[in-house]
């Protein structure tokens, strides 16, 4: 089913200068990897040596952070949004 | 003169130029300001520093190129007081107070903002933002005020009246979202997408902002007589403020400005959100977000970005991490309030309780000097104690009706 994946501004000179990338998938794993294989180098960035998100990355699926979810393996619905969100400090 | 040279991943080590950029390229790792400190060596000197303004500008050296003249309410330079009476309650030897309730706007958060708001005046930023739990808001407010520039502040909803009105009383625009600081941070990491040429203290801003904690560290090691202190407590909300004060004690060592041991470190949060507590003590450093509950607002982000920077600190020097109850945060501002006379708001109430919970537990030395680090003043969280801080009595303005209840609360005390 098709997702819409949303990219932060430093992700986006790897898709053309698109803020957002639509792609089939059913998970969040494979919503990522659906974007890698449509723009190559986009996974690198966000996963790490073992496959797992980064620790400054944030992933959010209908507002919600995956980490409160279901991680990579957190289930899509056709028409989601998958935000892909730089962690920033604050307070 | 500043000794910075541009902006370093944390993470990955990747450069860049001292810019407007909140994380890195390649591993979206928190940028952290560089400082030639191999040059600054035998420049920056006790005598230099000790003769410069009575604020955080006195380190201008080792903060961010603020290009000529900062940004500056008056930030910093804030009173170290020993805590005898405090300190006899808790059963400690020599306990201080970092006393940041008395900066320009009531809370650390001016350091930061006057490091954020002169970099960005540098850069060519004309108007200011924020993500903030409340203080930060306040200060990007008075600081945009005063530098004549528009302001837009992004808040929860649901913050102290006090902090709401302290922010928006400055004029700018004040965004209260329905949500929590963790879904106000958000929003505003995608408004920065939307908005580039504002200046988000905390976002695009960040590394330059940090970087004005460091002066927590600064300023207690030249007012305890250029000497580290042996223990530090300071809150933790992102973790930002703990990680800059060890890394300010450690520029002073590097610089040969202060021998010896460097400060163990003490992080201090409320039960309701204490991602950081639970994951030192689970002896780990991958922190599991919560949604918080807790009336230490200041301190309630549920992610906390630099978590695992201030566990490490935390770790490395021998440190440990309070976790306490609202009750005992609301106690703790009483207590020194009536030992010391000086007015916290939750957040200070979180690092009294937690001293005294990691002093019961062993891990704070008890026999070692402390210093604490009160970061806002009470009047931001006036809500919490508006209910307890009432009148001894109400009377008629009649002199036998004041004997009567001075008579009746002496009794009561008697009693007790």
């Amino acid at each position: 089913m098709s997702v819409t994946v949303r990219l932060p501004s430093q992700l986006r000179t790897l898709v053309g200068g698109a803020g957002e990338v639509v792609v089939e998938a059913t998970t969040v794993r494979e919503a990522i990897a659906a974007v890698e294989a449509l723009h190559p180098g986009l996974a690198a960035r966000v996963l790490d040596d073992a496959g797992e998100l980064r620790r400054f990355v944030n992933v959010f699926v209908a507002d919600e952070d995956v980490r409160f979810l279901d991680g990579l393996n957190t289930i899509l619905t056709a028409g989601a949004v998958v935000s892909l969100v730089p962690a920033v400090a604050g307070g | 003169m500043s000794f910075a040279v541009g902006l370093r991943c944390r993470e990955c080590g990747t450069t860049y130029p001292a810019e407007a950029r909140y994380s890195c390229d390649m591993c979206f790792g928190p940028l952290e300001v560089a400082y030639d400190l191999d040059a600054a060596k035998g420049v920056v000197t006790r005598e230099r520093i000790a003769s410069g303004p009575s604020s955080i500008w006195r380190y201008a050296d080792l903060l961010p190129d603020h290009g000529g003249e900062p940004v500056d309410l008056g930030a910093g330079w804030t009173p170290l007081r020993r805590a005898d009476r405090l300190a006899a309650e808790i059963g400690v030897k020599e306990l201080w107070l970092k006393d940041d309730t008395r900066n320009p706007t009531g809370s650390f958060k001016d350091r930061v903002v006057s490091c954020a708001l002169s970099s960005a005046r540098r850069l060519g930023f004309t108007t200011a933002a924020c993500a903030s739990t409340g203080n930060l808001a306040t200060s990007v407010a008075a600081h945009a005020a005063a530098l004549g520039w528009p302001s837009v502040t992004v808040i929860p909803a649901d913050l102290e009246k006090s902090k709401v009105a302290m922010t928006a009383i400055f004029g700018g625009t004040v965004l209260a979202v329905d949500g929590n600081y963790d879904d106000v941070n958000r929003l505003c990491a995608e408004l920065v997408d939307s908005h580039p040429d504002w200046a988000f203290a905390n976002v695009n801003l960040r590394a330059y902002y940090a970087e004005g904690s460091k002066t927590l560290a600064f300023e207690i090691a030249e007012q305890l007589g250029w000497r580290f202190p042996a223990q530090v407590l300071a809150p933790i909300a992102s973790g930002s403020q703990l990680t800059k004060i060890a890394k300010g004690f450690r520029e002073f060592l590097e610089l040969g400005l202060v021998e010896g041991d460097l400060p163990i470190m003490f992080g201090a949060q409320a039960a309701g959100c204490s991602p950081v507590a639970t994951a030192l003590a689970d002896g780990t450093n991958v922190i599991r977000p919560v949604k918080p509950n807790t009336i230490a607002r200041s301190l309630a982000i549920g992610n906390p970005a630099d978590g695992p920077y201030a566990i490490d600190e935390m770790r490395l020097s021998g440190g440990d991490c309070g976790s306490v109850s609202d009750q005992e945060v609301l106690d703790s501002i009483a207590q020194l309030a009536r030992t010391e006379g000086v007015f916290a708001e939750t957040a200070g109430g979180v690092v009294i309780a937690s001293l005294k919970q990691l002093v019961e537990r062993g891990t704070l030395d008890r026999n070692k000097p402390i210093v604490a680090i009160i970061s806002g003043h009470g009047l931001k969280t006036l809500d919490a104690i508006v209910d307890t801080a009432v009148p001894t009595a109400v009377i008629s303005p009649k002199l036998a009706d004041a004997e009567a209840a001075l008579a009746r609360h002496h009794q009561l005390e008697a009693a007790l």
